[in-house]
């Protein structure tokens, strides 16, 4: 459910991107993408990190009852 | 199958700041932004520590309000941990905007009513934390802290929200007779990424905030039953 979301999430943006054709100087030789995909993936891992603590408190919590 | 049903807004949260870090970087923005340029983005990531920082904390204000009119361990942790959690993103606020700060304004720390407003607020909550961690005596603590923050809650937005508004002059936009957001905005595409990264942020840090109380109560539960065993030897 989680990843369908998300990766529904990623496609509207990525269409959104390509919608976008300005160019700026931010953006004028393409490796900012770069440096968004990586940033991107950094909060992923940050959240699947948390999801799993998550996961690990709830057992906790049905050990102790 | 209750799991869609608790943890909905984490979800939500994770996606919308997935969203709001990398559409903030990509999206057109206003040129008329003098000397932020570029730097505006930090309207993205800088700003939301604040208004999430202010939202987290009101979440806790209302827990103290309820722990009082009805004390219950539940609300004494939530609220505990919520100002824990907004104390780090006033933290995550401060040290960002000293950074914007050194690199637009040409000072970390300039005499604006918005940094003197923080820095006293912060200091309230700093006395909050002490509070905590000086009253052994559980029951005591609850109360006297709870007391506190729905003392100090409404005098932090008055301090750094309020005043910085009344003030005569203000580098910060939107205080003052400065410039506000809004008058920037001319393509009034940038409220697209903002109040999403708003949302998403607080949605965020009350995750975390819970995975703490989560903890906390497990740590009062294993105390209490310790301490049952404790007195049944005796």
């Amino acid at each position: 459910m989680k990843k369908i979301s998300l990766s529904i999430l990623f496609l509207s943006l990525i269409s959104q991107i390509n919608a976008q054709n300005n160019e700026s100087l931010f953006r004028s030789s393409g490796k900012i993408y770069v440096v968004v995909g990586i940033i991107a993936i950094i909060f992923i891992l940050i959240v699947l990190y948390l999801i799993r603590l998550d996961r690990k408190i709830s057992n906790l919590e049905k050990g102790k009852k | 199958m209750n799991f869609l049903g608790k943890s909905w807004y984490k979800i939500l949260g994770a996606g919308i700041v997935l969203y709001t870090l990398v559409y903030g970087l990509l999206i057109d923005i206003p040129t008329d932004v003098g000397i932020l340029d570029e730097t505006i983005r930090n309207l993205f990531y800088h700003v939301p520590m604040w208004f999430g920082m202010m939202l987290i904390l009101m979440a806790a204000w209302v827990n103290s309000i309820l722990f009082l009119t009805k004390p219950t361990t539940k609300r004494d942790v939530y609220a505990t941990e919520l100002t824990n959690t907004g104390i780090l993103l006033g933290f995550c606020g401060l040290f960002t905007g000293m950074f914007w700060g050194y690199n637009t304004w040409g000072s970390p720390w300039t005499l604006d009513p918005k940094l003197n407003g923080v820095a006293a607020g912060m200091a309230m909550y700093g006395g909050y934390w002490l509070l905590q961690k000086s009253i052994q005596e559980s029951e005591k603590r609850a109360r006297i802290s709870a007391v506190y923050n729905v003392f100090i809650f409404p005098l932090f937005i008055a301090l750094i929200w309020v005043m910085p508004k009344l003030a005569a002059s203000s580098i910060h936009p939107g205080s003052g007779e400065s410039v506000n957001f809004k008058s920037y905005n001319s393509s009034n595409n940038m409220e697209l990424v903002f109040y999403p990264a708003v949302i998403g942020w607080t949605l965020l840090f009350v995750w975390i905030s819970e995975l703490r109380s989560r903890v906390r109560l497990i740590e009062i539960q294993k105390e209490h039953e310790e301490n049952i065993t404790q007195h049944i030897v005796s």
